[in-house]
């Protein structure tokens, strides 16, 4: 079965977050602030459902436009890779901010999207971090799927 | 020549739940043919419309980006090892600012 219609099968996607994380992430929004920030998530996805258990915090290397565009480069990918090997963890989705921005994905964000991963978007507004999303590219790139997110203590 | 294709972890959905994918082919170019022909789901997140390979989808063969190769003209021999290794991209939806 494809993944959308596994969702579609399940009734939606859903994340589970750790506080911590959902803390950090928001942390990580507010310090790089009018800049976008992005790092990845690990965690785990298995029959139990996908949970955020870690991050790693990534610099955004788009120097040229920082204040709405971010791009995390195939090192600073095998980075994250490799820290989640070393966690025993999964890569399985990125996060990033969008400063005086709504927490959705854009045209920008869907076409440079993968299938599979969660991406969680929080909006900075005036260095305030505020709504936080979470979403799954769909399997024709066509769109993205909400995925509902519930933070989750240890 | 048989060629090993390393299937990253979002797109194994596509491929038959597979971490990696053996081809026959001769370059780079031949190997992802030979792979999306296998697995037509694979092709739309590999290749934008006009053919080409989307900007955030770089390929490796044997830890050497094809991008300071020959490409996708990029020759491989047996045992070789191409990876698919993604940029992650993304941002607000307006021009550059």
């Amino acid at each position: 079965m494809s993944p959308s219609a596994e969702l579609r099968a399940s009734g939606g996607y859903r994340l589970k977050v750790r506080k911590e994380m959902y803390k950090r992430i928001h942390a990580h929004g507010a310090e790089t602030y009018p800049h976008e920030c992005c790092g990845a998530l690990l965690g785990r996805d298995g029959d139990a459902g996908r949970e955020v258990v870690d991050l790693v915090p990534l610099a955004n290397q788009r120097n040229d436009s920082p204040r709405n565009r971010f791009e995390i480069t195939p090192e600073d990918f095998r980075l994250a890779e490799k820290t989640a090997r070393e966690k025993k963890l999964e890569l399985i989705g990125w996060y990033h901010s969008h400063p005086d921005h709504p927490a959705r994905p854009s045209e920008f964000d869907r076409e440079h999207a993968w299938p599979w991963y969660s991406y969680i978007i929080v909006s900075v507004q005036k260095g305030e971090p505020k709504d936080t999303t979470s979403w799954r590219l769909h399997d024709d790139r066509a769109a993205y799927d909400p995925e509902e997110i519930e933070t989750v203590r240890q | 020549m048989a060629v090993k294709v390393m299937i990253p972890t979002p797109l194994r959905a596509y491929a038959g739940k597979q971490e990696s994918v053996e081809v026959q082919a001769g370059t780079v170019g031949e190997a992802l043919s030979a792979l999306t022909a296998k697995h037509g789901e694979l092709k739309k997140h590999l290749f934008s419309d006009d053919g080409r390979l989307r900007s955030f989808v770089n390929v490796y063969v044997n830890d050497e980006d094809i991008r300071y190769l020959q490409k996708d003209q990029t020759a491989v021999k047996a045992g070789d090892t191409i990876s698919i290794v993604p940029s992650i991209a993304g941002g607000a939806n307006r021009s550059r600012i």
